[in-house]
């Protein structure tokens, strides 16, 4: 378990206030001059030795993100964008830090534009993030009026931060759309190759992080990657914001280091399972868009990336969702494709046209209204978009079901066996040849 | 030049090259949807999906630079293979994706028979469908009068908006919804405000949009195809004529980099209907002040009547906007028989002559060459109606990089920002003078061109502004032993020809002003000139395809044929010399326009060398060798041509400049005879009215 004194958020559920004051007792903005006169090279070693992987699901290595930026400019400014479009369901984790800690935010935006050697910062929040829009403006204001950051601070590196408030699209938590919609166009994702580290924002060299990722920068940097790295395990180290919903007792936000099981994660943090650990059914571990794990597989797992990608899911955001006896497991993931049907943005075919075909069938399945064979062309449905679109959410959408299809196959056979077994029942539709 | 293996052969290609363009070069085949050659890169249809090697995942490999591939782990050349399973099993899932929502009505769809979706689904899909669900139900929308839509078919290839947005210009389409809600649409249901619409049904790979006039008229393959020239405007766009027995069904455009590219205007395209309304299909004579119908050789017996005593001084000659080389070639031999010097081709009155050199009224710089200016003048023209083709290759222009564009003349919409210099030749004068900022642009321009167009030259005091024109672009250097910029911005099909042919007022003759004037002339041959009107007065012999204004003035009518009825040599605005070939008839008893003039110099007594097209060709050939190198432009000495305008001088005067194209859809008679013209002119004209208040 997690000491205190190695938490980096520590304002996270708003017991402190978010100013400015308050989060410099708490340690923000603490030698982030020195940090600065530290060197860009320096910086981007720190973030390596940190081992921190991206926050935002992919799991990418910071520090080596950031290092592909082109070192001399030439000639475009760089840019660093925060994704801060946090829309994937079960996923409230940015949230809290922009809430509560939004400090430590713009804290980490100053030190890793200097080490991108960017000298602008846009901040895309999700459309429906309100209240965190003011909270976060509200900490830039200040940060502003402090001199902090701005063309003239005491930093003595010329550096603006913008706050963008999207309109509430999933696509645009993907990194080029959220760049297309910045740049005022239809959130669509870009191709890639080129990336953005090469044709970002208005075509210049940027670099997209997730808000998490960006947050915990000035603390690493201030305790030593070698701080960082020595929590949690090999590969997966440090701390990372865990948001457990569904079935728990006392579902929340909490702090912890990689590869904590999800048993002690649940019963140190949640209160427990809902009707005890065998009631458990299964677990999706990191956001709607990881396949599912039962729960003898989940139970004693080390909740980090190498992990659960063994397992055949992902930490993704780490938004765990646990589910217990009491699911209906196949509607529960026909809502999941229903949810990747209305915000798959119609640009490339296998996404557009398969994730209404896959709700679809998810939604007769949940009924039982439907065939035997029809479970394994859905899978391969699946595999059809797998892979074979512009951007992760043809992957998003088809992991979901693929997870049902591996572990709760017979209960999808028994709903359609219990269905077809009612004489009263609808026939299947036979498409018009 | 960089290697890379496809499907075993290696194969040697630039690094900017697309996987699409290295498999095409090593003779692959790649099916796609959303991509075409001149437009931007989508990536969104994924039917080219390959399997590169060493990829996680099939990469879309027209959007998949070779220089992005990765070597292998020995600096072998990445290796693309278009044959494999994992490529089959990609185009298969997604060709069935396609196919899911789209409504499959092949049998009533006007698409069918030249199809992408069919022949791909033919050549990379499965056999049947897994598809039990319902398909998606779209709206029909209403873009326009051209192009009518079945929006259940579409595929969301973006290929229409890419077009409007980046070759023509507007902002007309555009897809709204996301997700299998996704529909293109004009936002408004409001007509698509281009004159290049037409092009949109065409790059629709499926059965969307497709043409609205033809609408279920014709099937593919029922028609011949006739490979021939456009003389809706001077550009000479390269075009198809499809026609059905002796009927033209539509015509479509074809590939020429030299002029089009593969884009035709919406006049060009849908003036087929024109060619069936308001012909003239037999001769006739006015009697009593009423014509009435007539057999040729009454026809004939009427003008030789006419011509037995009149005075050649007394008679006289025009040429009309559509007429093809070989009879204007043959009206001149049968008038300088006659001993007639009053000739004209120049119908509308531009102030140019044969005399200056052939430079001084072609465009130089050729179509292509505009891809090469680093500046451009317009005075008095709008190529966007004057000349559309020519207008996308300058807004192609303007898209490769910068490009200063200034315009004296009326303020219009180019579809590419330009500097409103002025009005008229005092700013003419004015940037000649250097009181005017574009002048250093111009003058610091290593490439500047300057294009004159009819609204300064069709004018009284032409000659004197071509000469101005003409001095500036000799002082800003557009005209060099390397680079010539200096560019007439021609609006008749026939207008360099007949000047090529030297069809101009011989000595002591009357041009086109003078012979259609009050008491002028006796007996006038009007060989298709429909935009005069000739005092009342002389005798008129009227030749020509419609009952238009030129015929209603007539006291002969001798029929003649359109251009897809007849073998014709045209020369388009460059000085490109082209030949329409003939892909039907002429109706009833119209004959060809050279034979025509044949017969009747027969009757009249003075009967022309040759009895056939070929021995024609022969006798213009000899004369002007130039008309034998089809395809080509001959080259001319610009230096020396601009130096001879420019010595013309002159004082212009203060009138603004008028382009004298008032309606885009209605400068001829065939277009004023269609249908289809008529209502977009009058939704043109609307949309006119609506930005005026």
């Amino acid at each position: 378990m997690l000491a205190d004194q190695d938490r980096i958020f520590t304002n996270l559920y708003g017991l402190h206030s978010p100013g400015l004051e308050a989060a410099k007792k708490r340690g923000a903005w603490d030698g982030t001059k020195f940090l600065l006169e530290m060197g860009r090279d320096w910086i981007i070693e720190e973030m390596k030795a940190s081992g921190l992987r991206g926050r935002g699901g992919a799991g990418f290595p910071t520090g080596l993100k950031w290092s592909f930026m082109p070192k001399k400019s030439d000639g475009r400014p760089h840019y660093l964008v925060v994704n801060a479009d946090e829309s994937e369901p079960g996923t409230c984790k940015d949230r809290e830090i922009m809430r509560h800690d939004p400090h430590l935010l713009i804290e980490g935006c100053m030190l890793a534009s200097f080490a991108m050697n960017a000298h602008a910062c846009y901040i895309y929040i999700r459309g429906e993030y309100v209240a965190e829009k003011h909270a976060l403006q509200r900490a830039v204001d200040e940060a502003y009026e402090a001199k902090l950051v701005g063309q003239d601070n005491v930093h003595g590196y010329p550096f603006d931060i913008y706050v963008h408030h999207g309109a509430g699209a999933y696509i645009c938590g993907e990194e080029t759309a959220l760049l297309e919609s910045l740049e005022g166009k239809k959130g669509m994702p870009r191709l890639k190759p080129p990336f953005p580290a090469n044709m970002g924002l208005y075509g210049c060299p940027t670099t997209v992080n997730n808000v998490e990722s960006i947050a915990v920068a000035g603390t690493i940097l201030r305790r030593g990657g070698a701080w960082f790295a020595g929590l949690g395990g090999k590969n997966n180290t440090g701390t990372k914001l865990f948001c457990v919903s569904g079935h728990v007792n006392k579902p929340g936000n909490v702090e912890e280091e990689l590869g904590i099981t999800f048993r002690e994660l649940i019963d140190k943090h949640c209160g427990g399972m809902r009707g005890g650990w065998d009631n458990l059914l299964c677990s999706i571990p990191g956001g709607s868009s990881v396949p599912l794990v039962p729960a003898e597989q989940i139970i004693d797992a080390k909740m980090d990336f190498d992990t659960l990608r063994n397992l055949g899911s992902g930490l993704g955001t780490a938004a765990v969702i646990v589910l217990d006896r009491s699911t209906d497991i196949v509607s529960a993931i026909a809502r999941i494709a229903y949810f990747y049907k209305h915000e798959s943005c119609g640009q490339c075919t296998p996404c557009r046209e398969g994730t209404g075909w896959m709700w679809r069938v998810m939604l007769r399945m949940a009924e039982g209204r439907a065939q035997r064979r029809e479970i394994d062309m859905l899978l391969d449905v699946t595999k059809q978009i797998e892979g074979h679109t512009i951007c992760a959410l043809g992957d998003a959408a088809a992991w979901p079901i693929q997870g049902l299809i591996r572990h709760f196959r017979p209960e999808i056979e028994k709903r359609i066996d219990r269905y077809s077994a009612n004489p009263h029942s609808d026939p299947v539709p036979m498409a018009a040849e | 030049m960089t290697k890379i293996v496809v499907d075993g052969t290696e194969v040697d290609v630039p690094a900017e090259y697309t996987l699409l363009q290295a498999c095409e070069a090593a003779g692959a085949e790649i099916p796609r949807f959303c991509f075409h050659e001149r437009l931007s890169i989508a990536g969104n249809c994924r039917m080219c999906l390959v399997e590169l090697k060493g990829a996680p995942k099939p990469v879309a490999s027209c959007a998949y630079a070779v220089k992005d591939c990765r070597p292998g782990p020995n600096g072998e050349p990445p290796e693309v293979l278009t044959r494999s399973g994992t490529t089959k099993k990609a185009r298969e899932g997604v060709m069935e994706f396609l196919l899911i929502n789209h409504p499959l009505d092949c049998p009533i769809c006007d698409q069918g028979g030249h199809c992408d979706l069919q022949d791909q689904a033919m050549a990379y899909g499965v056999d049947s469908t897994r598809y039990g669900e319902n398909k998606r139900a779209v709206e029909e929308k209403y873009i326009g009068p051209l192009v009518r839509t079945a929006m259940n078919r579409c595929i969301h290839c973006t290929r229409c908006v890419r077009f409007l947005a980046e070759v023509a210009g507007v902002p007309d389409l555009g897809a709204i919804g996301r997700g299998e809600d996704m529909e293109i649409t004009s936002y408004l249901e409001q007509a698509m405000g281009s004159e290049l619409q037409g092009n949109v049904a065409d790059l629709c790979p499926v059965g969307a949009l497709v043409h609205k006039p033809q609408s279920y008229n014709v099937r593919p393959w029922e028609l011949t195809k006739t490979e021939s020239v456009d003389v809706m405007d001077a550009v000479g766009c390269a075009i198809r004529v499809d026609s059905r027995g002796r009927e033209v069904m539509q015509i479509e455009p074809r590939v020429n980099e030299a002029i089009n590219e593969e884009w035709i205007s919406d006049k060009t395209r849908h003036a087929v209907d024109g060619l069936r309304l308001q012909r003239l299909d037999r001769p006739f004579l006015r009697e009593n002040g009423r014509l009435r119908p007539a057999t040729w050789g009454e026809a004939f017996g009427a003008i030789k009547a006419k011509l037995a005593g009149a005075d050649p001084k007394r008679v006289g000659a025009l040429v009309g906007d559509l007429a093809g080389v070989e009879e204007t070639y043959a009206l001149k031999g049968l008038m300088t028989a006659l001993g007639v010097r009053n000739l004209d081709g120049r119908q509308a009155g531009e102030a140019l002559d044969p005399a200056w050199g052939r430079a001084a009224y072609t465009f130089g710089p050729t179509i292509p060459g505009i891809e090469e200016a680093d500046a451009i003048l317009l005075v008095g023209a709008n190529p966007r109606l004057e000349a559309s083709l020519l207008n996308v290759r300058i807004r192609k222009r303007w898209r490769m990089g910068p490009l200063p564009v200034g315009l004296i003349g009326e303020p219009v919409d180019l579809t590419y920002p330009h500097v409103q210099l002025g009005a008229g030749p005092d700013t003419l004068a004015d940037l000649a003078a250097g009181n005017h900022s574009f002048a250093e642009i111009l003058k610091a321009a290593q490439r500047p061109l300057v294009i004159v167009g009819m609204g300064a030259l069709a004018r009284p005091d032409g000659a004197a502004i071509l000469a101005a024109a003409a001095a500036l672009a000799k002082a800003i250097g557009a005209v060099t032993p390397e680079w010539n910029g200096f560019g007439v911005l021609h609006t008749a099909a026939a207008r360099v020809g007949a000047l090529d042919l030297g069809f101009v007022p011989g000595e002591g003759g009357l041009d086109v002003a003078g012979m259609i004037a009050a008491g002028a002339l006796d007996v006038v041959f009007n060989l298709g000139a429909d935009e005069v009107e000739i005092a009342p007065g002389a005798f008129v012999v009227y030749q020509g395809t419609h009952g238009d204004r030129g015929a209603a003035r007539a006291d002969v009518i001798l029929p003649g044929a359109a251009y897809p009825e007849k073998n014709a040599t045209y020369v388009n605005l460059e000085g490109r010399v082209q030949i329409a070939n003939r892909s039907s008839f002429p109706p009833g008893d119209a004959r060809e326009d050279w034979a025509i003039i044949r017969a009747l110099s027969e009757v009249v007594g003075r009967r022309l060398p040759y009895d056939s097209l070929t021995a024609l060709r022969r006798a213009l050939y000899a004369d002007h060798p130039h008309f034998a190198a089809v395809d080509a432009v001959a080259p001319s000495d610009a230096v020396a041509a601009l130096d001879a305008l420019a010595a013309l001088g002159g004082s212009p005067a203060r009138e603004p400049f008028r382009s004298p194209i008032l309606d885009f859809y209605l400068t001829n008679p065939i277009a004023r005879a269609s249908r289809v013209l008529a209502e977009c002119s009058s939704l043109a004209r609307g949309r006119a009215l609506e930005a005026a208040e």
